[in-house]
């Protein structure tokens, strides 16, 4: 919008040097800036493909001499998260099988519940409304121990699905969040002119607003997706031996403190742990965005 | 009936996720606060006590600790991660060619969870083998960065860490800010003479206020909240030396066994993040209702 460079009462010459100078210093600026945040990931990518013997002897930031994928191999299938030693594997899917199921749940009945919020407003819908918005805030320290209780009482404690019933249960909030906010923005006329044609409620949702949600379920899922994938706090909780996430088995492997201290197998299980989430943000930048400013300014 | 439903149906269907709520998290926010007030252990006593567990927190050391840390580490991590992200923002917002990529940069960090940001800051600040030992190489052999494994300064690697993961997301937010403002008033202001860093300072800044509150908003949830990245850099160590609210609580509930102190102290998070929360929540929503 406004021009750093653009000092308006110096003479020409003088403004075309500064303004050539001034240029320079910010893309220096900006340069040095993403050489920062690019760092850690330059690290953990040639960590991960040294020799052991090259990082006890080499400088942090060399290139690797030899490039080598066993530290991969290794963490993918061999390295040791206490006393089991199958890598991050089974562990991963562990995650795709929490993720997909919790991900898809949350956002459908988040969408149901934004569409009965935004266009089916009844008494007590915005009280309901805002009951749920507050529960997004919590720390979730407050439910862990009742919740724990719980699942135990329904005989799902450290078991795969109770951590689906977790996260969908959690996520409501954002979820219908996100869909309230996009279906107030259709005018109700439509839901008007579609009742007095006959259309009842699931009939408008499936044939009018569903088909025009492709946008926002994009960054519900994104969104869900991403908090569920990074999650520690309830998979670290609620989990057993063998039913872990990704998460929790990385920073098993990181903090084991069984034999060898391997860095290179750790930072490759990190990239590993993280590749999912850094794809999706890679494909879907703007809707990761969109829905990262959205769930903090609004929620 | 099938008339009813039909009328009732958008009810029907809010229900099971209204119940839900209220079981889940306004339910169980009560039984915290309803043990918290007991001489729980191992396992939950019902019998009320009054506010012994409370007592007991404040009078731990450890807990101390972890507030203090809070403090540091909430404060550092604010301050900071606004000041760069307002900082990139402005320089971004100069019509730079690629900043699209730039932005790309900046951002991706919060795509990566904490666990996966500590590995990564842990292997970096690791004393033997990261940063310092670069640096010592370089020829300064007296070259010192023991902050991860020193009591005193460990928290300050926690700070390092948490901003570098989330100060891009700041910038994104004050970059949207950026952009919203009034060109015309802009434009105004330069055709009158007045020099860029005072139409920043005077006119754009002030106006983002409401970006301000946003973000100190969600940065304050936020390390309220941390617990993984504690867990991935330090583990709390060394000792208890970067203990936070989050931490403490899942210790006493899950490794020593202490319900009571682990419901007290999850209850003085979520007054702190109330304190926050809710009055920037009521002035939200009743702005949207006006």
């Amino acid at each position: 919008m406004t021009d750093l460079s653009m000092p308006q009462t110096q003479t020409r010459s003088q403004s075309a040097t500064g303004k050539i100078a001034l240029r320079w210093l910010l893309y220096v600026l900006l340069g040095l800036f993403a050489l920062y945040y690019l760092m850690p990931l330059f690290v953990m990518l040639t960590t991960s493909l040294k020799s052991l013997e090259e990082i006890r002897t080499g400088s942090l930031i060399s290139l690797p001499r030899e490039v080598s994928f066993d530290a991969w191999k290794t963490a993918w299938s061999g390295a040791c998260t206490g006393i089991q030693c199958e890598g991050l594997r089974p562990y991963f899917w562990n995650s795709v099988l929490i993720a997909v199921p919790a991900v898809f749940l949350s956002t459908l009945i988040g969408a149901l519940n934004g569409y009965v919020v935004a266009q089916w407003r009844f008494k007590g819908a915005n009280i309901i409304f805002s009951l749920m918005l507050f529960g997004c805030f919590i720390p979730f320290q407050v439910v862990l121990l009742p919740m724990a209780r719980l699942l135990g009482m329904m005989g799902i404690a450290g078991t795969i699905p109770g951590l689906i019933f977790v996260h969908v249960i959690y996520g409501l909030g954002f979820t219908t969040l996100f869909f309230r906010n996009y279906y107030v923005t259709i005018p109700s006329e439509l839901t008007k002119a579609a009742r007095v044609d006959g259309a009842g409620f699931l009939r408008i949702f499936w044939s009018i607003f569903l088909p025009l949600s492709l946008p926002i379920i994009v960054v519900t899922v994104i969104w869900q997706f991403t908090q569920i994938w990074n999650d520690f706090l309830f998979g670290v909780s609620f989990s057993q031996a063998g039913t872990q996430p990704v998460t929790v088995a990385l920073n098993n492997i990181v903090n084991s403190t069984t034999g060898v201290k391997e860095y290179n197998v750790d930072m490759a299980a990190a990239i590993i742990a993280g590749l999912p989430t850094l794809l999706v943000y890679v494909v879907a930048g703007k809707y990761f965005i969109r829905g990262l400013t959205a769930g903090s300014v609004k929620g | 009936m099938s008339e009813w439903l039909e009328n009732h149906l958008p009810k029907v269907v809010l229900a099971p996720s209204f119940i839900a709520v209220l079981i889940f998290v306004y339910g169980f926010i009560g039984w915290t606060a309803w043990v918290s007030l007991t001489r729980s252990k191992l396992l939950p006593k019902y019998e009320i006590h009054g506010f012994i567990q409370y007592e007991r927190l404040f009078d731990s050391p450890r807990w101390d600790t972890a507030i203090n840390n809070l403090y540091i580490f909430g404060a550092l991590f604010i301050v900071i991660a606004m000041v760069l992200g307002l900082l990139l923002a402005i320089l971004l917002d100069q019509k730079i060619r690629v900043e699209g990529v730039i932005r790309t940069v900046y951002l991706y960090p919060m795509a990566l969870s904490m666990i996966v940001t500590g590995t990564a800051w842990k292997w970096i600040l690791n004393p033997g083998l990261g940063i310092e030992s670069m640096v010592q190489g370089w020829g300064f052999p007296n070259f010192e960065f023991d902050w991860l494994v020193n009591p005193d300064y460990a928290i300050y690697t926690i700070v390092i860490a948490a901003i570098w993961q989330s100060s891009g997301f700041v910038m994104a937010l004050f970059l949207a800010g950026l952009r919203s403002v009034d060109g015309e008033i802009i434009k105004a202001a330069q055709v009158d003479g007045i020099p860029t860093w005072r139409i920043y300072t005077a006119i754009i800044i002030p106006s983002m206020a409401p970006i301000f509150l946003s973000a100190f908003i969600v940065l304050a949830h936020l390390a309220i909240k941390s617990f993984d990245l504690v867990i991935a850099l330090t583990g709390g160590g060394p000792g208890y030396a970067t203990d936070l609210p989050a931490t403490y609580m899942y210790a006493m509930a899950f490794s020593r066994g202490d319900i009571g102190q682990a419901a007290s102290s999850a209850m003085i998070m979520m007054l702190v993040v109330f304190a926050i929360v809710v009055p920037y929540l009521y002035s939200e929503l009743r702005a949207k209702n006006d």
